[in-house]
């Protein structure tokens, strides 16, 4: 903990946080990493974080959850390095990734040298067919879970119908649309004194992709 | 050189990942099978659907993509490349991000990211959808992804996982 100098009462939960062992860290991170299928990994964290091993109180949880999610990366990794950081600084943040990484990267290893040696194989495409196209279904259904409030107001559903036709319609670079359509919003979002923003603390009802 | 370019590749991938995966599908697509050709559409839709069948961070599916550009070590550097750069800023965000506790600027960067990160993700969605939804079959398989999405959108508490394994088992009997 002193390490990395965060000693405020947000990221502390209720447990005494500077006893935990980095091998605790690595396993409890390897049951998330392993049991957390099919997406909605934030409610697992949430419930051996929080729930059981109380490192994090839910403000700390949703505050560590809120940097996830502006940040590049996956929310799943990014929580990971976070907690294991404010936990037991760098060595933290490694065991916390490497063990939520490990069991589905393995898997994934596995079934990819499978894959290799049995691309053209017609039972192997047909299985394949299918979870791509029950993926489709998942993706719009949790896409649509986040975004529904976005789809509520008019600016907001100019900004993600301009995000949207410029990557899949007009195919610009990614980086050229995260430079200009993201000033472009914030400036539109800009702090004003007559329109108060609220903060947004509704992250345990999300369920992100990863 | 080879290396080089994976990790070139998807060290880009993961510093543009705002917004988590599925907003950075497009782009991935985009770079591995168009700019980069190491694999196709129906490869790429392949090595997504492997990455949902495992446990853990979506994504996994980097791993898979290296492999076949580069062995072993090309799955390595896909991987290290597209999570390390994320999670070295996350870190590092992380420890000064409490000294923008209170700044109004934070919630405007929230605010304004929040619709722009939906409509990535809906670009992710198409993304797959354009790979998965395709040929010859293509209405069998517009007809899975409806019965999915309509059971998690509507339904209450479903597991998704299920729904991607009961997939797996139509795929075997109906898209052969």
């Amino acid at each position: 903990m002193s390490e990395t100098g965060h000693e405020d009462a947000e990221t502390r939960g209720p447990g005494d946080a500077a006893k935990v062992s980095i091998l605790e860290i690595f396993l409890t991170f390897l049951a998330i990493g392993a049991t957390s299928f099919g997406g909605g990994v934030v409610a697992y964290l949430r419930s051996s974080l929080v729930t059981k091993k109380q490192w994090l109180d839910d403000e700390g949880f949703l505050a560590a959850l809120e940097i996830s999610q502006a940040l590049p990366g996956l929310n799943a990794t990014n929580m990971s390095v976070i907690v294991g950081d404010r936990l037991r600084g760098l060595p933290g943040a490694v065991a916390g990734f490497v063990g939520i990484t490990l069991p589905g990267a393995l898997l994934v290893f596995v079934l990819g040298l499978f894959y290799a040696t049995n691309a053209s194989n017609p039972w192997v495409n047909a299985a394949l067919k299918g979870v791509g196209a029950a993926s489709v279904g998942l993706l719009l259904a949790v896409t649509l879970q986040i975004g529904h409030k976005q789809l509520e107001h008019r600016l907001d559903v100019a900004l993600v119908a301009l995000t949207l036709v410029l990557v899949s319609f007009i195919h610009v670079p990614l980086a050229y649309v995260l430079l200009t359509v993201g000033p472009l919003a914030i400036f539109l979002y800009r702090p004003h004194p007559a329109r108060p923003l609220q903060p947004d603390r509704s992250g345990l009802d999300k369920r992100p992709a990863d | 050189m080879k290396l080089l370019q994976i990790l070139g590749v998807f060290s880009l991938l993961s510093v543009l990942a705002i917004g988590g995966g599925t907003a950075v599908l497009p782009e991935m697509k985009e770079l591995t099978v168009g700019t980069m050709g190491w694999v196709t559409d129906a490869q790429f839709r392949d090595i997504y659907a492997i990455g949902q069948l495992a446990p853990g961070p979506n994504m996994l599916m980097v791993i898979v993509i290296g492999y076949k550009v580069a062995g072993i070590a090309g799955a390595l550097a896909a991987f290290a490349g597209f999570f390390a750069p994320a999670c070295a800023i996350a870190i590092v965000c992380s420890r000064i991000w409490n000294r923008f506790e209170g700044s109004p600027w934070r919630l405007a960067i929230q605010r304004g990211m929040a619709p722009i990160v939906v409509g990535l993700m809906l670009a992710g969605t198409i993304a797959i959808a354009r790979t998965a939804i395709v040929g010859k079959d293509s209405e069998i398989c517009l007809a899975f992804a409806a019965v999915v999405f309509i059971a998690l959108y509507f339904g209450k508490k479903m597991n998704p996982a299920l729904l991607i394994l009961a997939g797996a088992l139509l795929g075997l009997v109906f898209l052969r």
